[in-house]
C-alpha cells in the first residue's frame, strides 16, 4: 500500500513536472505557420519593415512576412560595400562638429506621416552617440540628409515624428552643459550646470529638408523616449524621462531610487506660439548640416552657428510633468490619441494615462507640486487606469487599430496583449528571448495595418546554429490577426535592433526609382559619353573622367600619372537600365570601392604610393564580359617624363586632339 | 461512320478541354492582360511574332525618303551618350554590331521596338539572339523616350548616307 502511495505520489510529481515545463518554440509554432511566412520565387512580401541597426549605425529592409533581407541603407557608419563615407561625394555626410564621425549607434526610426497616416516618403533615423538626425529618401533608399544636434548628449528620444511630419523631435539621454557654456565645470555639479534639452526639427513639406526650429531648455535628467500626440492630442508631444534623482554616477542604483520617475507632456503648439512671439533664446553653437544631392550626386556639409532656445521654467504652460513608476522607458500613444501608455522598465504593472484627463488636471491646477520650476501633475488625475500583473519589465508598445496593446517584456521574455478599454490582458506569447521593441506595421499611427507583429529580442543564446561567443539578434514575427497571437519565424537581424517601422509594400514600391537619369546628371566632374572621356593634370592632382557601361571604362590605359600625384578618378555610370550598377576598384587604394547606380557619377581618391603598373576593375558583376572589364594604369617617379596619356581600345587618340565637352 | 464523327466531336472536346487547361496559369493571363512583353518564351517559329517588325509599340511607321537634319543632330548627340561606347558607325562590330548600313538591314519599326523594348525583342527575336551568340553582351536597355528612338534612327539614316 505504501508502495502504492509512494508510486502515485512520483508519478503525480513527473506528471506535475512535465505539466509546468515551459513552453518550447515548437510548442508555441502552429500547424501553418510555414505557409503563413512563405513568399513563393517572384512574388512580393506584403510589407515593407526599415529595422535600426543599432550599433552597426545603418538601417535595414526586411521584407514580411518572408523575413527576408532586401537591403542596409548606410547612414550614419562608413560602408566600403557601397563607398559610403568613402567616395569623395559621400564624405561630407558624415561630417559634424568634431569632424569627420565614421560610425554611430542608430535606435530609432519614423516613417514620415500625412494625417497621421504613414505617407512612404522619407524614413528618419536618430543617432545616438554624436547626436544627429537622418532623413532616408524612399524614392531612392539612400541617406539624403543628416542633421546634427547642439546642447546635447546620447539623442535618445529622437527621431519620434508629429502627424504632419511638422516636426522630428530630438531629446538628450545625457544631460550635460549647453555648448555655450563653459563645459569644464566639476562633474559633481549636475544640478547647477547640466540641462537636457529637447529639439524640435522642422521637415520641409516638399523636400523634406530639415532645421531645427526651436530647442527646449530643461532640467538635467535623461529623456528616454517619446511619441507624439494625435487626434485630440495633436499639437502633444510625449516623452518618458528616468533619473529624476539627477544621479551622475552609478545610475543603476542611483537613477533608480524614486519610486517615480515621469512622462513629459509638451504643448508644442504653445511652444511655436512663443517662438513666434520672439521669446526664444538665440545661443552661439557649431552643428553640421549636410545634404546629398540628386543631381549633382555629391553632399554638402555646412557648418551652422545659431540655434533658438526657449527655457521652459519661463514659460509654464509648455511642459507638464506626469509622474510614472519606476524608471519609464516606453511611451506610446494609442491610435485614437486619447490613451499614453508608460512602460516602467522595473514596474509590474503598465499606467495608462488618459489625455482628457491630464487636460482637465492641467485647466483645475491638480498639481502635485513642481520639478525645477515645471508643474508635476497628480498621478492619479492623469491616470486612465493600471494594467494589473501584465509581466515583469514593460518596455515598449504597439496598437493594432483595434482596441489591443501589446507589450513587450524583458525580464518575463514574453509580448502581453492587453485590452485598452477595459486593461485587462488578453494573451501572452513567450520571446526567445528578452524583447527590446516591437514593432506592427504603422503600430504607432491613426490607422495601423496591423496582421503582423515583430519582437526583437536582445538575448538569442541557443536559437541558432553557434557562431562564437557572439549571435545575431533575433527577430520574431507573430501573426497577430486572431485572438491569440501566434509565433511565425525567426530569423537574424543587423547590428542590434531598436524600434522599427512597417508600412505596407505598395506605399512604397510605386515610388521607387530605378535609374537616375543621366540628362538630369549635374555632377562638376560628370563625363556625358565616352567620347567625352579624358584626363586632365592641375599641378600634382589628376582628374579621370571616365565612363562605365558593359563591358568597358573609357579611359582604361592611363599613363604619366606620377609619384606625389593626388588622382581623382570621376566615373560615370553610362547605363540607363535598372539594377545595372558598375564597380570601381583600384589596387592598394587606402580607402574603398565606388559603386556607381545607372546614370550616377561617383568619385574615388587615389594616391599611389609606388612606381609601376596597378590595374583597376569593374567589381559588380555586370555582364558576361565582366571579367574583360578592367584597366591600366602607370605610375612614374616623380620628375618623370613620361607625357599624361589615355586611351581605350583603338579610340586611342592623342592628347592634343581631344575635345571638351 | 456515324461512330467516327462521334469520336471526332469527342476528340475536339477533349482537346479543348486540354487547351483550357492549358491557359489557365493565372499569370500568363494577366501577362496578356496587361500586354506584358517581358514573357521569356522564344518566338521562333511562332507565327504570331513577326520578326520584320520586332515586337513593341511601333508598327509601320512613316519615314519621309528626305533625311531631318536637326533630328538627326539631336540623335547624334543621344548617340554619343548613351549608344557609341558599344557601336561604330562604320560595319566594323566594337561590343555589339556597327552601325554602318542599319538602317538597310532592318525596317524603322524593328528598329524602333528594339531601342525601346530591348528586354523583350532579346529574349523573342531571332536576328537579336543571332547576335548575342555573336556579341554575348545583352544590349543594355538606355530607357530612350520615343522621340529620342526616332532621332537616334535619323541620325542612323544619315549614317546611311540618306540625304
Amino acid at each position: 500500500m505504501k508502495k502504492n502511495i509512494l508510486l502515485f505520489i512520483s508519478t503525480a510529481l513527473m506528471l506535475g513536472f512535465f505539466g509546468c515545463k515551459p513552453r518550447n518554440a515548437q510548442d508555441s509554432v502552429s500547424g501553418d505557420a510555414a505557409s503563413r511566412v512563405y513568399v513563393p520565387p517572384g512574388q512580393y512580401d506584403e510589407v515593407y519593415n526599415f529595422v535600426s541597426g543599432g550599433f552597426s549605425g545603418q538601417v535595414s529592409v526586411y521584407g514580411i512576412p518572408s523575413g527576408r533581407l532586401f537591403r542596409v541603407i548606410p547612414v550614419f557608419s562608413v560602408d566600403p560595400e557601397k563607398g559610403w563615407g568613402y567616395s569623395e561625394e559621400t564624405k561630407p555626410m558624415l561630417n559634424t562638429s568634431h569632424g569627420f564621425v565614421p560610425w554611430d549607434d542608430q535606435h530609432h526610426l519614423a516613417l514620415s506621416q500625412t494625417n497621421g497616416e504613414i505617407d512612404g516618403r522619407w524614413l528618419f533615423a536618430n543617432g545616438n552617440n554624436t547626436p544627429r538626425v537622418a532623413r532616408v529618401d524612399l524614392k531612392t533608399f539612400r541617406t539624403a540628409e543628416i542633421i546634427e544636434i547642439p546642447n546635447s548628449a546620447g539623442n535618445h528620444s529622437s527621431p519620434f515624428i508629429t502627424e504632419n511630419s511638422e516636426y522630428v523631435v530630438a531629446g538628450t539621454r545625457f544631460s550635460v552643459p549647453l555648448d555655450s557654456e563653459n563645459g569644464d565645470v566639476p562633474i559633481d555639479s549636475y544640478q547647477k550646470n547640466f540641462k537636457g534639452t529637447i529639439s524640435f526639427i522642422s521637415v520641409a513639406p516638399e523636400e523634406g529638408d530639415m532645421k531645427i526650429a526651436f530647442q527646449l531648455l530643461l532640467p538635467g535628467m535623461n529623456f528616454d523616449l517619446s511619441h507624439s500626440g494625435k487626434g485630440p492630442s495633436s499639437g502633444w508631444f510625449f516623452f518618458s524621462c528616468y533619473n529624476a534623482e539627477q544621479a551622475y554616477s552609478l545610475l543603476e542604483v542611483n537613477a533608480s531610487k524614486r519610486d517615480k520617475d515621469y512622462i513629459l507632456a509638451v504643448n508644442w503648439k504653445k511652444a511655436e506660439e512663443y517662438i513666434k512671439q520672439g521669446k526664444g533664446e538665440k545661443q552661439k553653437v557649431r552643428y553640421a548640416h549636410n545634404k546629398y544631392s540628386d543631381e549633382t550626386h555629391s553632399a554638402t556639409s555646412k557648418i551652422e552657428t545659431e540655434v533658438t532656445v526657449i527655457d521652459v521654467a519661463k514659460f509654464p504652460d509648455i511642459v507638464y510633468m506626469i509622474p510614472c513608476p519606476k524608471s519609464p522607458h516606453g511611451c506610446d500613444v494609442d491610435p485614437s490619441g486619447e490613451y499614453i501608455v508608460g512602460s516602467g522598465k522595473l514596474a509590474a504593472l503598465i499606467p495608462v494615462f488618459s489625455f482628457s484627463k491630464i487636460q482637465a488636471a492641467i485647466a483645475n491646477k491638480d498639481y502635485d507640486g513642481d520639478y525645477s520650476g515645471i508643474p508635476v501633475l497628480k498621478y492619479e488625475s492623469a491616470l486612465h487606469g493600471e494594467v494589473q500583473k501584465p509581466g515583469l519589465g514593460p518596455l515598449h508598445t504597439e496598437f493594432d487599430g483595434k482596441g489591443n496593446a501589446y507589450t513587450t517584456f524583458f525580464i518575463s521574455s514574453e509580448i502581453v496583449k492587453w485590452s485598452l478599454k477595459d486593461l485587462s490582458v488578453l494573451d501572452r506569447q513567450p520571446t526567445y528571448y528578452s524583447p527590446g521593441h516591437l514593432m506592427i506595421p504603422g503600430g504607432d499611427t491613426k490607422n495601423p495595418y496591423g496582421k503582423y507583429l515583430v519582437a526583437y529580442n536582445k538575448i538569442t543564446k541557443d536559437r541558432y546554429l553557434p557562431t562564437g561567443p557572439e549571435l545575431s539578434q533575433s527577430a520574431q514575427l507573430f501573426d497577430i490577426s486572431g485572438d491569440k497571437m501566434k509565433l511565425l519565424a525567426d530569423y537574424p537581424s543587423i547590428g542590434e535592433p531598436h524600434y522599427a517601422q512597417g508600412a505596407p509594400a505598395d506605399l512604397i514600391s510605386k515610388n521607387s526609382l530605378k535609374v537616375f537619369r543621366l540628362d538630369d546628371n549635374k555632377h562638376p566632374y560628370v563625363t556625358l559619353g565616352e567620347k567625352n572621356s579624358k584626363v586632365v593634370r592641375e599641378g600634382n592632382v589628376v582628374h579621370v573622367y571616365m565612363t562605365a557601361i558593359r563591358s568597358h571604362f573609357s579611359p582604361d590605359n592611363i599613363e604619366g600619372i606620377k609619384m606625389g600625384d593626388e588622382v581623382y578618378f570621376h566615373v560615370t555610370n553610362l547605363e540607363q537600365d535598372w539594377d545595372v550598377p558598375h564597380g570601381f576598384g583600384i589596387k592598394g587604394a587606402n580607402n574603398a570601392e565606388l559603386l556607381i547606380m545607372p546614370g550616377e557619377t561617383q568619385t574615388l581618391k587615389w594616391v599611389p604610393d609606388r612606381v609601376g603598373i596597378l590595374p583597376f576593375y569593374c567589381t559588380d558583376f555586370c555582364s558576361a564580359l565582366h571579367q574583360e572589364m578592367s584597366g591600366y594604369i602607370r605610375v612614374s617617379p616623380k620628375g618623370s617624363t613620361v607625357p599624361l596619356s589615355f586611351s581605350l581600345g583603338q579610340n586611342s587618340r592623342p592628347l592634343d586632339s581631344l575635345t571638351t565637352k | 461512320m456515324f461512330k467516327t464523327i462521334i469520336m471526332k466531336k469527342f476528340l475536339i472536346i477533349s482537346s479543348l478541354i486540354i487547351f483550357v487547361f492549358a491557359c489557365s496559369n493565372p499569370d500568363a493571363n494577366n501577362d496578356a492582360a496587361a500586354g506584358s512583353t517581358s514573357s521569356s518564351t522564344n518566338a521562333k517559329g511562332n507565327p504570331s511574332y513577326d520578326p520584320d517588325r520586332g515586337e513593341g509599340k511601333f508598327k509601320d511607321v512613316q519615314i519621309s525618303e528626305k533625311l531631318d537634319e536637326e533630328k538627326a543632330a539631336r540623335g547624334e548627340k543621344v548617340s554619343e551618350l548613351k549608344c557609341l561606347s558599344c557601336h561604330k558607325l562604320s560595319d566594323e562590330r566594337l561590343v555589339g554590331p556597327g552601325w554602318k548600313g542599319t538602317t538597310v538591314r532592318h525596317r524603322a519599326d524593328w528598329l524602333l521596338n528594339f531601342m525601346t523594348n530591348t528586354d523583350a525583342m532579346i529574349d523573342k527575336d531571332p536576328k537579336v539572339q543571332a547576335m548575342l551568340e555573336i556579341c554575348m553582351v545583352r544590349m543594355p536597355n538606355q530607357n530612350l523616350t520615343d522621340d529620342e528612338a526616332f532621332e537616334i534612327y535619323e541620325f542612323m539614316r544619315k549614317n546611311d548616307g540618306v540625304e
